[in-house]
Formats: structure tokens, sequence, C-alpha cells
């Protein structure tokens, strides 16, 4: 019996700029033990489908089109107090972030308790075995003591268990998982799928899983649906829209895939409604002034690097608490090279690179840059000249960029900063780098915020290459864009590293991105660096145990169709 | 930090007012009636005030258009010796009511919007300092703010007002005694800019363009008034727009216990001050009236601060 059937279901939100249809005409149902992937970029109205069958659109959005059938059964419609009955207790949900979704001043187990006893009307005893058994079942070692814990004393990844556990605790029929992994490591998204896998057989739950992630959907799910800006494209069991995909822009969301696999020239970017893809590298190369640069000596050392933060502070040193995210790290970097540094949350890799840029001071250790020691802020004439030849992409690409500034003013800073140009001068120069970026100089006016995640991302390049770098810093460049726009970016990154030469420290997460960028790669874990190698030594050859799991983790991408990937 | 010199990337004044017209702040503004009714008293009552010596029929400093025989006639009563009439009434020295109201609320408002300035001037530069510098300098201003806090601020404000009279001397006393109202009344209220931009400081400080411009090698300085400046404006001028309301009942408090401006700059609390002496003997114009006008002042202005709250932070709701 087929437990859920969304029927042409259309959304939405009156405004007075006219109204904004957030789904239209949605057909989707869930199988018992099926888990249904939802895919899309942001805005496709994956998360509102989800709101929709829980009856908890915002207002003034509401459904006003099609039904949604539960077990056979129209929900749409119902009142507050039948959606109560419903909600949680039939169709659960499991949340991105872990920490807000549970409550921080009440026990682990007081939470599961309560919402045990609530659903199943057990006594508290009897609750809380279930409890117990519950936390077993989704893998929390030790489920007894735990239950007496607070949330904050469980890792991310435990508490997305624990999410999942309150979300089985009424015995669902149906679980909407909107993009449970996305804030979590590699390791524990594995992890944390493969238990939503088990469940969905075990307990014959359907589950819709919401995710951006192509990788994630072509590894859990049975079934898939392409969302694009609200309409479904796209829906069919997962190995055959995987292998076979027939809308383009389904093509061009599995052509953008990182693969693990095997290092391609670059990554394939099949456009899709109208996007924006150019980037004038020719030209910039043309104009760009290369600093001759001795090519057999490494154009940045980096020799005992250690920093350590605080964590407990107190009037006498000695007493302090220390964390030391970067623990006696060195490497070099030779030009035009791109080295690469992997690690979890927490392993310090973006702490290096605020080292080395000299946003954080160094607790010990030296970073040369060109023969010069720039880590010394008393060598001002050395450190001058080194932040104009390092730039930084940064991750956010919304809380990069000053959201009070025009793009003109922004780009102009670095320009105007080391008085590289002034005037109209200045002004030319800016609308070149925007046309060179993609943008039109029609975008100097504009401010940041009437640009998209991946258009912003190019107006950080700009202000990147204003003042001409050697060496550019990218920390986590394309993990906050969506993988289309994720290719259009890194193959921007290749082009300034093989047309101007720039030299590259990237820091990802992504393993299957950091094989299809880097020559060298760094593994970090725990401020140490465990491994570095050449990235396809690597890949082939690892040599700690830790890299080994790590690379085991990656998703696998078996069967993904190879149409438009450029080898 | 602006360029107007391409034609291409600088926009007409007539579009940009299109575009501030549909704004959605100003879209908001046009549907709410509590807006634009608060908006339109302010704007009356500012532009009487400025305008008081081509409104007002009289001139009360002009000893010369006074008529000791025309004090206290009733609103809109014929003077039973001169004939006169007056819209508002006399008071005891037969000056008009309505046009001492006007001239009156020039002082205050001036003093309200100088007071209110100087305080948001230090405060905002207090606040961005203590959230961007963090430490030692934080602890400090913060615990100047906290200790300030625990008097009432008007008891500050006299504080300041008594020692900074007792320095002058006495014959340049009631030409400092405006001056020395505004700064008073400054110190009194920067406190509550400076907790809210250090707290909106903190926040910005730690995003990544702070962090660019930094990589860049932009100066603190310039790195505080030219980017995180501009990004905790908005609460500032909420802050500032309900101060103005405190700052005004401020100065009328202090003038209505005698030690604001002097006698020869009656403001709307020293008519108040004067206009209680009469209540009793049954001139109750005298006092109503600049009373009422104070009111009106004080509430329209904290309205417009409490809609612009709501409208610049639309999740407080």
């Amino acid at each position: 019996m087929t437990l859920l059937h969304i029927k042409d279901l259309t959304v939405e939100y009156p405004s007075r700029h006219g109204v904004f249809k957030a789904v239209s005409g949605v057909n989707l149902t869930v199988e018992p033990g099926e888990i249904h992937g939802l895919v899309g970029e942001s805005g496709a109205g994956k998360s509102t489908i989800g709101a929709a069958i829980m009856g908890l659109l915002e207002r003034p959005g509401h459904i006003s089109g099609g039904t949604i059938a539960f077990k056979s059964k129209m929900i749409n419609g119902l009142d507050a107090t039948a959606m109560q009955g419903l909600r949680g207790k039939q169709i659960s949900m499991i949340f991105q972030d872990p920490l807000t979704s549970l409550n921080p001043l009440l026990t682990v187990g007081e939470q599961l308790i309560e919402t045990i006893s609530l659903h199943l009307g057990l006594s508290r005893d009897a609750a809380r075995q279930r409890a117990t058994e519950l936390l077993d079942r989704v893998g929390i070692p030790d489920p007894a003591l735990r239950l007496r814990q607070y949330p904050h004393q469980f890792s991310g990844g435990m508490r997305q268990r624990v999410v999942i556990a309150l979300a089985l605790c009424s015995e669902p029929d149906v679980i909407f998982a909107d993009e449970p992994t996305t804030a979590l490591d590699v390791a524990v998204q594995a992890q944390i799928l493969d238990l939503i896998k088990d469940l969905a057989q075990e307990r014959q739950v359907g589950v819709i899983l919401v995710t951006h992630d192509m990788g994630v959907i072509a590894d859990t799910t049975d079934r898939v649906t392409v969302m694009y800006r609200g309409k479904v494209v796209e829906s069919g069991t997962t190995a055959q829209v995987m292998s076979a995909p027939n809308h383009k822009y389904t093509k061009s969301l599995i052509a953008a895939v990182p693969r693990p696999k095997i290092k391609l020239k670059r990554f394939s970017q099949i456009s899709y409604g109208g996007r924006d893809t150019r980037f004038a590298i020719e030209d910039i190369a043309r104009n760009w002034n290369r600093v001759e640069t001795l090519l057999d000596r490494p154009l940045l050392r980096v020799k005992h690097l250690e920093k350590k933060f605080p964590i407990a502070k107190s009037i006498f040193p000695g007493r302090s608490t220390y964390l030391t995210a970067v623990d006696g790290i060195s490497f070099d970097i030779m030009p035009g090279e791109v080295f690469g540094v992997v690690g979890e949350s927490g392993s310090g890799k973006s702490t290096i690179a605020r080292l080395i840029s000299g946003l954080y001071p160094l607790d010990k250790g030296e970073v040369e840059f060109a023969g010069q020691i720039v880590s010394d802020p008393r060598k001002s004439e050395a450190v001058a000249q080194f932040r104009r030849d390092i730039q930084m992409i940064f991750q956010d690409p919304y809380s990069s960029l000053n959201p009070r500034l025009r793009v003109l003013d922004i780009i102009a800073e670095p320009i105007r900063h080391h008085k590289i140009l002034n005037g109209a001068a200045l002004t030319k120069r800016v609308h070149e780098l925007l046309e060179q970026v993609g943008l039109g100089a029609a975008a100097a006016a504009k401010f940041p915020h009437e640009f998209s995640g991946g258009q912003r991302q190019r107006i950080s390049i700009a202000r990147a290459l204003a003042t001409q770098p050697r060496f550019l810093i990218c920390d986590e460049p394309t993990s906050a864009l969506d993988v289309s726009i994720q290719a259009q970016i890194l193959n921007i990154l290749k082009d300034l590293q093989e047309h101007l030469g720039l030299t590259m420290l990237f820091i990802s997460h992504d393993l299957p991105v950091v094989r299809q960028m880097c020559d060298r790669v760094a593994v970090m874990q725990k401020g140490r660096l465990l491994e570095l190698q050449d990235t396809e030594t690597l890949f082939a050859n690892p040599q700690t145990d830790y890299t080994k799991e790590l690379l085991t983790l990656m998703p696998h991408l078996e069967g993904l169709s190879d149409e438009g990937l450029e080898i | 930090m602006r360029y107007s010199s391409d034609p291409e990337t600088t926009l007409s004044l007539g579009h940009r007012l299109k575009r501030a017209w549909n704004s959605d702040l100003c879209w908001r503004f046009r549907h709410s009636p509590v807006a634009m009714i608060s908006f339109a008293v302010t704007l009356l009552l500012v532009l009487s005030a400025i305008f008081a010596p081509l409104v007002a029929p009289f001139n009360p400093f002009d000893p010369g258009s006074l008529n000791l025989m025309n004090g206290f006639t009733p609103p809109s009563t014929p003077n039973a010796f001169t004939g006169e009439q007056f819209l508002l009434g006399t008071d005891d020295q037969g000056r008009d009511i309505l046009s001492t109201i006007l001239y009156g609320m020039r002082i205050s408002l001036f003093v309200g919007f100088a007071a209110v300035t100087l305080g948001m001037l230090i405060g905002v530069t207090l606040g961005l300092i203590a959230g961007y510098f963090g430490g030692i300098i934080d602890a400090i201003i913060m615990r100047i703010a906290d200790i300030q806090l625990t008097f009432p601020s008007i008891l500050v404000a006299l504080l300041i007002f008594g020692v900074a009279k007792g320095f002058t001397p006495v014959e340049y006393r009631d030409e400092v005694a405006l001056w020395v109202l505004i700064i008073a009344i400054g110190l009194s209220d920067w406190v509550q800019f400076a907790r809210v931009v250090r707290g909106a400081t903190l926040v910005e400080k730690n995003k990544e363009y702070v962090q660019a411009a930094r990589l860049i090698g932009r100066s603190s300085s310039s790195i505080i008034f030219g980017h995180i400046l501009r990004n905790v404006m908005s609460p500032v001028l909420v802050i500032a727009t309900i101060s103005l309301a405190l700052a005004i009942i401020a100065e009328a408090t202090l003038s209505f216990l005698g030690v604001g401006v002097p006698p020869t700059q009656p403001s709307l609390g020293t008519l108040i001050r004067i206009g209680q002496g009469f209540l009793f003997s049954g001139e109750w114009w005298i006092l109503l009236f600049p009373a009422v006008t104070l009111l009106s002042l004080a509430l329209a202005v904290n309205l417009m601060g409490d809609w612009l709250r709501d409208a610049l932070n639309p999740k407080l709701k």
C-alpha cells in the first residue's frame, strides 16, 4: 500500500510583488521501506514540500492546489488538532541541524521518554526501556548512561543519531529527512545514511530524503525525484535516473558531480536555464604582469607552525586550558602548484590558512614567502608586499562581501589600499574585472544581495584578482554552492592556475573535489599533518589508517552517466 | 567611497527616488497608518517650530509687542479690557500662548536633536571600539557604562549640569546654559548606543568580509569606520529615534525643575513650570496647551521609533 501519495501539489506564497509558486504541480509517492530522494538546488522547493506535508507552511504560504494522501486518506486541509495527531506520530521529521532540534536544557533521556510516553501511552519505566533500546538501535554505545546526559555532551554525529531516535519514538510510517547529513563530516555522514537505510528496511518506514548532494542520492535512495524551480523535471528509480538521465537539467547535475575514481581535465558544465558560465581567462592572462619566479625553489615555506586557542581563560596563565588547533606543521609549496589540505571539521585546516595569511598571530613557527619571512610583523616592508601577493577566497559567499558596499567599492578596495590606481582608471579596471569574471560592468553599481551564491563567489574572485596576486588561498570555496555552480567556480580556479601560473592552497573536506583540483595533498587530523603525498599516489596508495578510512567513506557513485565528461 | 564619474554605473535621481519609493521600508510605511500619522504629526510640529518666526502670530520675546493688559486672556475669548482675541489665550504677562509654544518647541527640539547626536557620536564610537578590540578596552568601556546605568539618567544629567554650572563664571552662565544642558543630556544617554553597537560589532567582526579587509592590509580604524559602522547603523537609527523622545522629555523635566534652559529662552518644560502655578487659580490653558504639545511630540516620535524597529527587524514581531 502506498504510504504517501502527493498529487499535483502546488504551494503559493502571495506577496506584494505577486504570487510566488514555491512548488507547482508536484507528484510524488512513497512506498513502505522505500527511500525516496528529493534533489535539486537551493530554492527548488524541496523543503516546502515537507512543510506542506506536515501542515507547517509559514503564512501567508498555502496549498493552492492538489492533494496529499497518507495511507489513502486526504490530509491536506485537516484542522490543527487532527494534524497534530498525525504530525510527529505517524509522520516525523529529521532536520539539518541536530543542535537546534534538541532541547539543550533537558537530558536526552527526558526528551526521548516524554515523546515515547506521549505517543505510545507507555508507563515511564516501559518508556525508559524503549528509549534505551532505541539509542542502542541507532548505534549509541552505552545507552543507559547516555540517557542521563545533555545534548552538549554528544558530538554532532551522535546528536543526529539522537534526533533519529526521537523521530522513531512514535513508530512513524513516514519520515521526512531534510538534509540530515549536510552539517556533518563525511565519515559521520556515511554512518548516518547507512543507519537510515537499515531502519527503512527493518521497520518498513517510508523515507523522503531531501538533499542537494548527488552522491548521497546515488548511494542511498531507491527512487529519486529531481526538482528545478518548484517543478519536477524527472522522476524514476535511482539507478535509471543516474545512469540514463533524460532531462537536460538532470544531465547537467550529474555531469557536474566531482568523480572520486578518475581525474578529469575539467569539470563538465552543461549549462541549463541560461546561466552565466563565461570566464574570460585569455583576457585576464593578456593583462597579467607575471612576476619572475625561480621555479626550483618553494614559493611558500611553512616551518613548525603552532597555534593554541584558549578554551577556559583564567587570570592565572597556568590555569587556562588550551586547544591546540595546529601542532607543529611544516610544508613547502612550489610555484604554480595547487596544494590541497583535507581533514574533518576541527582538524585545523582553516586555521592554517589564517595563520599563513596573517589573520591570526602565530604562537610558534615561521612563514616564508618568496625567500622573505612574512610572519614577523616587525618586518613591515616584507609584510606589505606579501599583502599584495596573497589573496583569499572564502567559504561563505554571503558573509565574505560587505552587504552595505556596492560591488564597485568591494573590488576597488584592495586596488585603492595598495595605491595601484585611482579615479577613472580605477573604475575602468573594476569594470574590466567584472567583465572578465562574467558578470558585466553594470554589476558595479549593485549591492551583493542582488546576486546569487555563485555570482557572489565570482565577485570574490574578481576582488582576489584585483591586485594580481601570486598566491591564492581557497578556504572551502565551493562548499556552500550547488553542484553545478561548484563546477563553474572550480573550473575558474583551474583556469587561473593553468593560464596565470597562480600558486594555490586549496582547503576542502570534499575528497573527490580535492582529487580533481590538487597536485599534492596534505591530510590533517587534530592539528597534526598525517600524510603528504602527490594526489594520485595518495588516492591509489594511502599510507595511514586514517587516510584509508577517509577514502573508503567517499561516495562511490557507481553507475553514474558519463555523458559530457572531459577525460 | 562612492564614484559617480561613469554614467553607466550611476542611476538618475528620478530612478533612485523610484527605487526608494518601492523599497520594502517605504512600502511598509505606506501600509502602516500609525507610522504615517505619527510621521505627519512630527513633521507638522518640527516644521512649525523651525518656521516659528513666520508662523507665530506674535514674537513673545519682543517686549514692544506685549501689553500687560492682555494678561490672562482665556482661549478664543475677547479680552475684557483691550478686546483682543488669542487662539490659545495668554499668560500672566499677556504673551500669546500659541506663540510661546512654537518658540518653546524650537528650544526643546534643538536641545533634543543636539543631545541625541552627541550621545550617538560618543556611544557608537565607544561601542565600535569596545566590540572590535575586546579585551581590556572592552572591559573598561563597558564597566563605565554599567556604572552609569545604575543611576537614573535624569540624575546623571542633573549631576553633570550642576557640576558644569558650578565651574562656569556667573556672567556667562545664561549664555552657556543651553550648551551645558545639551552636553548633560547627551552624556547621560550614550550607554544604550554603546551597548547595542558593541553587540552588533561582535557579530559583524567575525564575518568573512572583515577578514577579507584585514587580509588586504586595511587598518583597524578603516575597517571599523569603513566596513563595520554601516552594518550596525539600523539598530542605531531606531535607538536614536526613541532617544529623541526621551531627550525632549529629559529637557522638559530639567526645565520644569528650573535647572534647565535659562528663563530668557523658555522651552516647553519652562512653560509647563510657569503654567502649573496658575492651574488652581483657574487659568488652566497656560499649563494645558504646552503639556499637550509636549505629549504629542514625544508620543509621535516614540511611535515612529517603535514602527521603525519592527520594520527594520521583522523577526521581532
